[in-house]
């Protein structure tokens, strides 16, 4: 492969947003036939690199050979031409048009002007075949799943330009096989000769499927490796720079805390609480500063159990109380009187309002707790956002900024100032820390455990084992929709057990 | 992005077992409105036919065409705009600007020839104009449109607020003339050139990249942009299309009744829109078919019709009716997208 020279050859790339450098002077390479990860935090520069890659940004700086010979790219048709295609994480489709179609539409064989559906139909069927996918290419793209469409996609991106293909995130909706699917997919293409640049959070597939990596950080180069000669602890330092050193301060501030915990008052004790259909009874009691982690598979009743608790959906048989005294929590608003706040999963669609600024999402719940009548002077709103802004390290620290064009680690810390600024008791985290990168993860985490170490309780609902045997004090383990184990977070307990509770669900 | 309720294809193998349930169950769901909409007619027909002594003659059938040949051009045109998401709420307006300027150029004395192209290149022209406000201003068709209802509509009034007689020989030649198509059955060349509109439409939206792109921009607009499609030139070319096609409704209503006014086609916009809308076009964008607009042009038309057969009833009723299907229809289509999804 060294032999070869570059299909791709980026040198000195420079790109300024007003007030940020977010390229500086970046070099980038790839070579036909290798799959090559970019790797970074969010807001290392991967998606303004790509965007400028694709035509989206023009450059400030540096220069761009494709095949040798030197280009700029101005628009994604031109980018399409060049040669470069680019499959997104949100699949860029028509779903109302026939399979055949999205990977034909703007190309498709004609003859006097007429469409050859026949000869489209055929040769999409073929194209598929290439890539071992068999599907009825004149059925609307809307009957397949989310993974096969990615592929359509690929597909379609493949047929176009065959020289450089970017995976913009594309797993990160997918499932397991999906993804194995989608490898397969990537090193047959990689094996015909395509460049491919993949993107992913995951470092598990990074290290599946890639051959060399280039990491950036702050809009730098930090460097560029083979990924089977760099370890991932040194590809995660180099991602992160010195901040490695936060998650071994979360585990101690978690330990101090620790003990504190286990002598306070109950805040919430949930007694034979359950939803038919939901979430089969259960016990649990949460106390002042206290983290209670929720472990479990999708779809075994995490989310749910936190919803009753927080009277987002309601409990139809069993008991609460709260400080002692019994309650029935009738609709969230009952919950927020009590002190219960909910930080919820879908960030997108649930929580963050995109079009309003850093500064109104934030004042928003407690606003709505104090009713419309009351409005929150213009200032204090100022001095609170101010503080969250800084407390959270929210970047960038623009309170006026529309929310929609922060990254995901920094939309979802503004989704935690919200709960924040309202004090509440109890503070319930549905997977804060998805799709957000390592240092923001780190951040979060660091918080939750701060926040508990104020006394506040916390139920931190994730996906991620580590990250709940890192935090919580106490650990819910669920399984088909049912609680089956409480585990005290003692050295005896790690991920193994965990999951071996999780696989066989008995109460050992 | 879209969800699909079929089990998550993982596999290709899975994925191709799913073929042969969808093929069998529901042969296309977007198919289903344009279906209703041909049963409801067939009945309706039926019905006519069984109630109604003469109902069952050819000429009844024929002449809902030339009754309706205005409309029918204009919902042709409004199906494009529709399939892309958009609305055209200004064909109505520029149906009257063309009737007021055939009219007056033509008692002016201008050749027939010219008043022709001039009105349906103005109508263009205006079409042209909302489109490209809408794409480069990023303006809600709704909004640009219905500036454009009131711009020709001022300027039909401007012109001219009475009726005015059109005395041109071509005119009233083309007015007079008829195309016998068997014993007994006669129509007008204004029918036959609707029909010729929706033919060549249906071909252009079936095998041209213009046709298809159409339909991509109304499936999903940033997706098309993304897939390197021309989406902006799309768009301005659909309104245009729109406002060329209301001209030409303009042009056949002035035909047809030999004069011009200015109030012509009041609300003419929102009949082309519930016509689409029973034919099956999603409002939503990105399905439908110029087919579907002829079977609502077609079911109003027929409305109308038995109407006049049972002789009795006040024609409010067209209306009235025309509104219930038109609720029955939009619930009909989101209860199929909804199961689509």
């Amino acid at each position: 492969m060294a032999e070869q020279s570059p299909v791709l050859e980026m040198t000195g790339i420079r790109k300024v947003f007003p007030g940020v450098v977010a390229l500086d002077g970046v070099d980038f390479r790839l070579y036909p036939g290798e799959i090559h990860a970019l790797m970074g935090e969010n807001g290392a520069g991967k998606s303004t690199l790509i965007k400028v890659l694709t035509g989206v940004y023009d450059i400030d700086g540096g220069d761009i050979t494709l095949a040798g010979a030197p280009v700029r790219i101005n628009g994604p048709l031109q980018a399409q031409q060049a040669g470069i295609s680019t499959v997104y994480q949100e699949v860029n489709l028509c779903t109302n048009l026939s399979v055949a179609e999205n990977i034909f539409i703007g190309r498709e064989p004609r003859r006097f002007g007429r469409i050859q559906w026949g000869l489209m139909r055929r040769r999409a069927a073929e194209l598929l075949a290439r890539l071992d996918l068999d599907l009825d290419v004149s059925a609307p793209l809307s009957t397949y799943s989310l993974a096969i469409q990615q592929m359509v996609a690929i597909a379609r991106a493949v047929d176009i330009s065959a020289r450089v293909l970017i995976l913009d995130e594309p797993t990160s909706s997918l499932d397991t096989s999906e993804v194995a699917q989608l490898f397969a997919v990537m090193r047959r293409l990689k094996d015909e000769g395509v460049a491919i640049l993949f993107v992913s959070h995951f470092l598990d597939q990074i290290y599946e499927v890639s051959d060399r990596l280039t990491v950036l950080r702050n809009g730098q180069l930090i460097g560029e490796y083979r990924t089977a000669a760099l370890p991932q602890v040194q590809l995660v330092e180099k991602m992160i720079g010195k901040e490695l050193a936060v998650l071994s301060d979360v585990e101690d501030e978690a330990q101090s805390s620790r003990e504190k915990a286990a002598e306070a008052s109950p805040v919430i004790e949930a007694r034979g609480l359950g939803r038919s259909g939901a979430i089969a009874p259960f016990d649990l009691t949460i106390h002042a500063g206290e983290v209670v982690g929720l472990a479990g598979l999708l779809g075994s009743g995490r989310t749910e159990l936190a919803r009753l608790l927080f009277g987002a959906d309601r409990a139809d048989q069993g008991e609460l109380s709260i400080d002692g005294r019994p309650v029935t929590l009738r609709s969230p608003q009952l919950a927020m009187k009590k002190g219960i706040a909910f930080s919820s999963e879908n960030r997108r669609t649930e929580g963050i309002i995109g079009d309003l600024s850093v500064r109104e999402n934030i004042i928003l719940a407690l606003q709505a707790s104090r009713g419309w009548t009351r409005p929150i002077p213009r200032r204090r709103q100022d001095e609170i956002v101010e503080k969250y802004i800084k407390a959270l390290q929210i970047r960038p620290a623009d309170p006026e900024r529309p929310v929609r064009n922060l990254s995901g680690g920094n939309q979802q810390k503004v989704l935690l100032a919200r709960w924040l600024i309202t004090e509440p008791r109890l503070l319930i985290i549905d997977e804060p820390t998805r799709g957000i990168d390592v240092g923001a993860k780190a951040e979060i985490q660091k918080l939750v455990a701060e926040l508990s170490g104020g006394g506040m309780a916390v139920l931190f609902v994730s996906a991620e084992l580590e990250e709940v045997l890192r935090l919580s004090h106490k650990i819910e383990v669920l399984r088909d929709r049912r609680l089956v184990e409480e585990l005290e977070n003692t050295d005896g307990v790690d991920a193994d057990r965990i999951m071996q509770t999780i696989a066989s669900g008995a109460t050992s | 992005m879209t969800t699909t309720d079929t089990p998550p294809a993982a596999g290709a193998t899975s994925a191709a077992s799913l073929n042969p349930r969808r093929r069998t169950f529901k042969p296309n769901t977007r198919h289903i409105p344009v279906l209703a909409t041909l049963v409801l007619l067939a009945l309706m027909y039926g019905g006519g036919i069984a109630n109604y002594e003469k109902f069952g003659q050819p000429s009844v059938f024929v002449n809902l065409f030339r009754d309706n040949a205005v409309l029918l051009v204009v919902a042709v045109g409004m199906t494009f705009v529709i399939i892309t998401g958009g609305i055209d709420l200004s064909v109505g307006a520029v149906i009257s600007l063309t009737t007021t300027l055939t009219a007056t150029l033509l008692q002016g004395g201008w050749p027939p020839l010219v008043v022709l192209v001039l009105v349906l290149l103005l109508g263009s022209l205006i079409g042209a104009g909302q489109g490209a406000v809408i794409h480069f201003f990023k303006v809600e068709p709704f909004i640009a449109t219905l500036a454009g209802l009131f711009l020709a509509r001022g300027l039909a009034l401007f012109i001219n607020q009475s009726s005015i007689p059109i005395r041109d020989e071509t005119w009233k030649a083309i007015s007079q003339y008829r195309i016998p198509l068997a014993d007994g059955v006669v129509t007008k060349p204004i029918a036959l050139i609707a029909i010729a509109a929706v033919l060549i439409a249906a071909a252009v939206l079936a095998w041209t990249r213009f046709g298809r792109n159409v339909y991509a921009i109304g499936g999903n607009a940033d997706s098309a942009l993304l897939m390197g499609l021309p989406v902006g030139r799309t768009r301005i070319a659909v309104y245009t299309l729109s406002g060329f096609c209301a001209a030409l409704g303009g042009v056949l209503f002035s035909i047809n009744s030999t004069s011009g006014w200015a109030l012509q086609g009041s609300g003419l916009e929102l009949d082309a829109i519930a016509a689409c809308v029973i034919g099956g076009v999603l409002l939503t964008g990105g399905s439908g078919y110029v087919f579907g607009a002829l079977l609502g042009v077609l079911v109003t038309g027929l409305i109308q019709t038995i109407i006049n057969f049972q002789g009795d009833l006040n024609p409010a009723w067209t209306r009235i009716i025309v509104g219930v299907l038109l609720f029955g229809f939009i619930v009909m289509q989101r209860l199929v997208t909804r199961r689509a999804k």
